[in-house]
């Protein structure tokens, strides 16, 4: 809903400001990230340098980091996408029972704090008697990132005309051309949407992965480790940039793909 | 009809016979997301309930599978019942506060952001909602520390001494603004304000614009008519933020350690049960604490239609 009549002053410096605020922590990391101190978090700034980001690179601790975050954020958004998929095309159409129950199901692991997954997790692995290590944080991760792809999946699901399988079929192919030509191009894009999604979720991810982890080490857990007893502080902020950009370019990249996805080829109006 | 043929034609008809019939179609796209669920999830939350009803030796510090009810005993100890305030009263009065932060800015967002706004006001409280949370609440004790951008201003401005007397009073202060209540309030706000933002704008982007005019051409005052249609019509919005306000903050435990005084949180609190002291049963019976009070909560925003608004 719209009105043409003009915003009043107040409310638009409320709105404004707001934003502004949402954002000023994340301006200040980015430049922090390029302070020549190298001590301390004083303001004003002292210079610029670039020198920080080959620092981080040097260091082994790090780059492990990061390649065992890339690690888990693949094989978790992978899991999440085949379970995600799954259970959205099974429940987009029928209403059975028990079909609100499983829907809430999905959606547990975000939305009960992530302590209670994490505790409980850990719990479940001591109780079995396993070793934490990647796979247990693989677990707990695609768990709460079937929800994303769960979402994406089952909106667009819920916009594809049915008429477009019935006349796939119709015309002789089989359920499994069906899925290659139709389903799978029509939902292509909130997969994919959902995949990224699921990506930054699992790579930020860092309260129920302290629970899970063990002695591996990825990128927020490092940085937390930096946190609770400071030192490195320039190459904390470097960390912090990346582990930033890792999530924002994905839900930018997620907003794009979903843009203009109202109107589906053969949705009847 | 030959073998090749034959091995080509059978997953055809498997799928032809899939899509004949719809039940066992249905049930094998089920089974493997139930059973990951199943047994991933919900076998461990079942883990953890069992695991609260279990004996921690205190001599020996090791988890005995013995049953007791001493570790919901414990709840009700005094510091634990202050543990359960505490983080009851940060957790409620920040989703006030998002909600009276949230409203104005949901509001011009629905009703006065067209064009270019609309796509950018979406943006802009998209990405610090999915921005890293380890480095949003990170950059805030870089933005809060002694000699930071904070304490700058703070001093340009010659306010030293109202930032002093701010920090003076029981229960908001603490010795720096890093270490105080209100510095933690404020990076817990920043947090999930955004969570509060798009409920809030999807329900208010619902409500119908000509019931406000009626409103107005009825005689009613800007103020009653906040009061009595807009606010009435845009309550389930405000609930469904609070959901993640209040259930986020509830059982956090990275802010309260990284911001603000000492003094446990529920969250630090199951952390420490189960990391130094191995404690599990007694950090299992804690987390029933967030379960209960979240499940209360969701009945509530249920009755209140929160999840229509979701």
């Amino acid at each position: 809903m719209h009105s043409d009549r003009k915003s009043p002053l107040l409310l638009r410096i409320v709105a404004f400001g707001g934003i502004i605020f949402l954002h000023f922590p994340i301006a200040v990391i980015i430049m922090y990230a390029f302070n020549t101190e190298e001590s301390a978090f004083s303001f004003p700034l002292q210079g610029f340098t670039f020198r920080w980001f080959a620092a981080a690179f040097e260091r082994r601790d790090i780059v492990d980091a990061i390649i065992l975050s890339l690690k888990v954020a693949t094989m978790a958004t992978t899991i999440a996408m085949v379970l995600g998929t799954m259970a959205a095309a099974a429940l987009y159409r029928k209403k059975f029972f028990g079909r609100e129950t499983i829907t809430l199901m999905f959606i547990l692991p975000i939305a009960l704090p992530g302590i209670i997954t994490g505790v409980a997790l850990l719990s479940a692995f001591r109780m079995a008697g396993w070793e934490l290590n990647y796979w247990t944080i693989v677990a707990g991760h695609a768990t709460f990132c079937v929800v994303v792809i769960y979402n994406n999946v089952i909106a667009r699901f819920r916009r594809t005309s049915q008429n477009l399988i019935e006349a796939s079929m119709d015309l002789g192919a089989d359920g499994i051309q069906t899925f290659f030509h139709i389903i799978l191009p029509n939902i292509a894009t909130s997969l994919l949407a959902g995949g990224v999604l699921a990506f930054a979720l699992s790579f930020d991810e860092i309260i129920v992965t302290t629970f899970t982890a063990g002695p591996e080490r990825t990128l927020p857990i490092w940085l937390l480790n930096q946190l609770t007893r400071p030192r490195d502080v320039p190459i904390t902020n470097v960390v912090a940039v990346m582990v930033m950009a890792a999530t924002m370019i994905p839900i930018l990249a997620a907003y794009y793909l979903t843009q203009g996805t109202e109107s589906i080829e053969g949705s009847s109006k | 009809m030959t073998h090749a043929t034959a091995d080509t034609n059978l997953p055809r008809h498997f799928s032809t016979y899939l899509y004949r019939h719809g039940t066992l179609y249905l049930l094998l796209l089920l089974t493997p997301p139930l059973l990951w669920f199943g047994i991933v999830y919900l076998g461990s939350l079942f883990a953890l309930l069992i695991q609260s009803f279990y004996t921690f030796d205190d001599f020996s510090m090791t988890v005995l599978p013995r049953f007791t009810l001493k570790n919901y005993q414990g709840l009700f100890a005094a510091a634990n019942l202050d543990i359960v305030l505490r983080t009851f009263s940060m957790a409620a009065s920040v989703s006030v506060f998002c909600a009276c932060l949230g409203f104005p800015i949901a509001y011009y967002m629905a009703r006065y952001a067209t064009g270019w706004q609309r796509g950018f006001f979406y943006i802009a409280v998209l990405l610090p909602m999915w921005a890293s949370y380890i480095v949003k609440a990170y950059s805030w004790t870089v933005i809060l520390a002694k000699g930071g951008i904070v304490y700058w201003f703070i001093d340009k401005a010659g306010l030293t001494p109202l930032i002093e007397a701010l920090l003076d009073i029981p229960f908001l202060g603490g010795n720096t603004l890093s270490t105080s209540h209100l510095g933690r309030f404020l990076v817990f706000s920043y947090i999930w304000l955004p969570f509060m933002i798009l409920p809030i704008q999807a329900s208010i982007e619902r409500i119908n614009p000509n019931l406000l005019a009626a409103s107005a051409d009825l005689g009613a005052r800007p103020s009653q008519t906040f009061t009595t249609v807009l606010l009435p019509l845009a309550t389930p919005g405000v609930i469904a933020g609070s959901i993640f306000t209040f259930c986020l903050t509830f059982g956090d435990f990275i802010i309260p350690t990284l911001v603000g005084p000492s003094g446990l949180f529920i969250g630090t609190m199951v952390y420490t049960q189960q990391g130094a002291i191995g404690n599990i049963p007694m950090a299992a019976a804690f987390t029933v604490v967030p379960i209960i009070v979240i499940g209360l909560y969701l009945i509530f925003a249920k009755r209140m239609g929160a999840f229509d608004a979701l």
